[in-house]
């Protein structure tokens, strides 16, 4: 198949390439979906679905009425296509099972990603007293992690 | 620059700088139409004056956490602010901010989460009216 070592060297540099999520520690794909971005970004930024079971997410998309103290309301066809994106998505939606799915028991449904096991265990109470106020929320991912955006998180 | 460079450079600033404003001119008569149909179905005048009595008010009838719509908007219409995530959100003012209120869909999605947020009830048309007014003329 290779006819010589420099295909052999490319081949595996695109292989490299096309798959970072297996070789980097805290990848995740980033949000892929226009509505996604739109909606849940314009407060936030929009979480990749991969944090959260499918049961988190179903019960937030649930109570958007009362989002964390404020009404995030949509209209149904604008809230369906954002649950068919998240549920096809969350962190237990592969046969692999995902990294914030350790230590979540089935009888949890965490409703914050910064009240999963994973992310609490890498956290391990390091965000000092200043960074909690420059970021103002520890929902403001990219305060620290200003590739957070694209679901690098492999900064530090 | 000689004739030619010259000629060319004012009919491309002419050409782009129209753009610019044709593009202002239909924000503006959008936004317009938008208020115009808010004032129509509150039956009355708008006010800017009681629109900026609506948007720095601490109301406190809605959700806890956002007693007032300067609780994430900043102090003043000319201010940049911020959601409870750390989210900055660009001015309400339209001087600031042309793109504001263009677009009903989005004008109607946002008074009802946010009229819900800090009134505890959806906005009245008059409410809606008057805010448009205030932000228009800041």
């Amino acid at each position: 198949m290779f006819h010589n070592t420099n295909s052999l060297k490319m081949s595996l540099a695109l292989l490299l390439l096309t798959t970072p999520a297996t070789f980097g520690d805290e990848r995740y794909d980033p949000v892929r979906s226009e509505i996604v971005l739109k909606e849940c970004g314009a407060c936030h930024m929009a979480f990749q679905p991969q944090m959260l079971p499918k049961r988190s997410w179903d019960r937030i998309m649930q109570e958007l009425s009362d989002h964390f103290g404020e009404d995030a309301s949509l209209d149904a066809d604008t809230k369906e296509q954002i649950e068919a994106y998240l549920d096809k998505n969350a962190a237990d939606s592969g046969w692999w099972g995902g990294k914030f799915m350790r230590g979540v028991k089935d009888n949890m449904t965490p409703l914050r990603i910064t009240q999963t096991p994973h992310w609490i265990r890498e956290h391990d109470d390091e965000i000092s007293a200043q960074a909690l106020a420059a970021a103002k929320s520890r929902a403001n991912c990219v305060a620290c992690h200003p590739r957070a955006n694209r679901g690098d998180y492999d900064d530090d | 620059m000689n004739n030619l460079n010259k000629t060319i450079f004012i009919a491309t600033a002419t050409i782009l700088l129209g753009g610019v404003s044709i593009s202002i001119v239909s924000a503006n008569s959008a936004r317009d139409a938008i208020i115009e149909g808010f004032v129509d179905e509150a039956g009355m005048e708008a006010s800017a004056e009681r629109g900026k009595i609506l948007f720095e008010s601490n109301i406190g009838d809605g959700k806890p956490d956002t007693p007032s719509c300067t609780t994430c908007h900043g102090a003043t219409a000319l201010k940049t602010g911020m959601t409870r995530a750390g989210k900055v959100i660009e001015p309400m003012a339209v001087s600031k901010n042309p793109e504001r209120f263009i677009d009903l869909k989005k004008v109607s999605k946002w008074f009802r989460r946010n009229c819900k947020s800090v009134l505890g009830r959806e906005c009245t048309p008059q409410e809606k009216a008057d805010f448009l007014t205030y932000m228009k003329s800041k």
